[in-house]
């Protein structure tokens, strides 16, 4: 490995509770008070109902696979050491999509695959990956 | 639906595509766009009193259209900076109109151009949901994004690759007979493109548009004084704009794209079918963009591109004129200009002026722009009579 070092999450006031509960192994998001919608990325009002009571609150860390992607030739120096990986879209059971990395080969990865949270040290930080259920 | 907008193409200006520009700058590029496209109009740069640029980050990250206007030496009663990522050419076209009907001015220059020089860095520092929740998981950029979209389009309606490379190779293939094209005379067959190396899984190197540095201009005006200029002018029959996300992890599912609404409503404000386009101008950057735009426009079925692209033919003589001057895939994709060339191109055909690419009778020309990932859509039914 270079010295290049893997590009770190650039973290707002809004979204550091995220952040220091994932430090922590624990994977919280904000849900809605008013309409009982669950929020991410992190922000300071609601998406669905635009209204301003989001609470944070512990999620089950329990998804399946939306879309994925076996990265040959990374968008970064750091990353690309690391190639091929995989990286992909998870529905979380909770509703929201996010991003993450899969640790799941190839061969493996299917369309709405039940995947569920990794946490994973980079750069000494802890980051939300994602495994096959039951892995 | 909202009324039709009016407005009308008096003329069109585009700088050559390469891959790299050397000494040269972004508000250079802008004026030599410019000037072609008031040679082609045949009026004078004192005619114009409105302005739209694209976001010029880097050399002139703020104060735009006042940088652009004092560069040009014009002195605009409307100017704006439009930032639709690759849908701003094709959103540029609207506003104008808009403006025009709106009473704030009358003849409007819409110009986008980038320099690209060996070695630039990035533009600027990012930092958006996309820096803090994509990037840190190793997905940066566009490619990685696009794969992610058409590996769903794969899954969910069993779409193959061949059907996607298919799209590139009638890029490739229309670009021959383009001599400005930055694959002239470098003609693809399929096998090549399916062959080509893996940059994200499903997404292999050719079915990925070459960065290059360019410039365009077109010159919207009112339909009255478009009656006055010595060209045929081009007119706006319907558009549609529909905008959904930013990122790809927070893209609607894939049957719900925006371009299933900006299609439609553009052609629905044109009181034509899709299968009245004569000429289908779609922006390109990746294979599979094209392909959610074929299962739009509603000659086929969604998730049946792949039986379309199979059954018809995307040539100049085909069913089906796709891109004729070889799409970004195959003419260049110079950054945000690359999407004027969608527009230019349509001119082009609805004037009769393709020459050796013209399609026969081009009545009617579907033009789409789009920026992010699938993100920004923007559709124009452009037409040769008023
Ligand atoms: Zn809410």
């Amino acid at each position: 490995m270079t010295n290049i070092s893997f590009p770190e999450p650039t973290i707002t006031a809004v979204s550091k509770p995220f952040w220091d509960k994932i430090a922590e192994k624990q994977f919280f998001l904000q849900r809605c008070d008013d309409c009982a919608q669950w929020v991410f990325y992190p922000r300071a009002h609601c998406p669905h109902c635009f209204g301003s009571n989001l609470t944070w609150k512990e999620a089950s860390g329990k998804g399946k696979v939306k879309s994925w992607s076996i990265v040959h030739r990374a968008g970064h120096p750091a990353w690309q050491e690391r190639t091929p990986y995989a990286v992909g879209i998870v529905e979380l059971a909770e509703g929201p999509t996010l991003l993450t990395h899969l640790l799941i080969g190839e061969q493996d990865l299917s369309y709405q695959l039940p995947v569920e949270i990794s946490f994973q040290s980079l750069n000494e930080r802890l980051l939300p990956f994602f495994q096959k259920k039951g892995d | 639906m909202a009324k039709r907008p009016k407005g009308a193409i008096i003329g069109i200006g585009e700088l050559q595509p390469v891959r790299y520009s050397e000494g040269k700058t972004t508000l250079g590029l802008i004026a030599e766009s410019v000037q072609l496209a008031l040679a082609d109009a045949g009026i004078t740069k004192d005619e114009i009193d409105g302005l739209l640029v694209g976001p010029q980050v880097g050399e002139t990250p703020q104060h735009v259209p006042a940088t652009v206007s004092e560069y040009l030496g014009i002195s605009p009663t409307m100017s704006n900076t439009v930032d639709l990522g690759g849908a701003t050419g094709a959103g540029m076209v609207w506003r104008a109109a808009a403006a025009i009907e709106a009473g704030m001015c009358e003849t409007v220059v819409c110009v986008l151009a980038n320099k690209n020089e060996k070695g630039q860095v990035p533009r600027s520092p990012n930092r958006n949901p996309i820096r803090e929740f994509d990037v840190p998981f190793g997905a940066s950029g566009a490619n990685t994004s696009y794969a992610l979209l058409k590996r769903e389009h794969m899954e969910v309606y069993g779409s193959k690759q061949e059907d996607f490379a298919r799209i590139a190779y009638w890029s490739r293939k229309n670009a021959q007979k383009n001599p400005k094209a930055i694959f002239y005379d470098k003609p693809v067959e399929l096998e090549d493109i399916l062959q080509s190396p893996m940059i994200s899984d499903p997404l292999r190197l050719l079915e990925i548009v070459m960065p290059c540095a360019g410039g365009a201009a077109v010159i919207v005006t009112s339909e009255e004084k478009a009656k006055q200029t010595k060209n045929n002018a081009v007119y706006l029959k319907g558009a549609g704009e529909k905008i959904t996300h930013r990122a790809v992890s927070q893209a609607p599912t894939v049957d719900q794209l925006p371009f299933a609404y900006s299609i439609p409503h553009a052609l629905k404000q044109a009181e034509i079918d899709g299968k009245d386009l004569d000429l289908l101008s779609l922006y390109d950057c990746y294979t599979s963009v094209v392909a959610v735009q074929l299962e739009s426009i509603g000659i086929c079925k969604p998730g049946e591109f792949g039986d379309f692209v199979r059954s018809h033919t995307f040539g100049h003589d085909g069913d089906y004129p796709l891109n004729t001057h070889g799409g970004q895939l195959g003419f260049g994709q110079a950054d945000l200009a690359g999407g004027m060339s969608h527009v230019i191109e349509a001119v082009v055909q609805l004037r009769g002026e393709g020459e050796e690419r013209q399609i026969p009778d081009a009545k009617y020309a579907l033009v789409t722009g789009n920026g992010a990932t699938l993100s920004e859509t923007t559709a124009l039914v452009l037409g040769g009579e008023q």
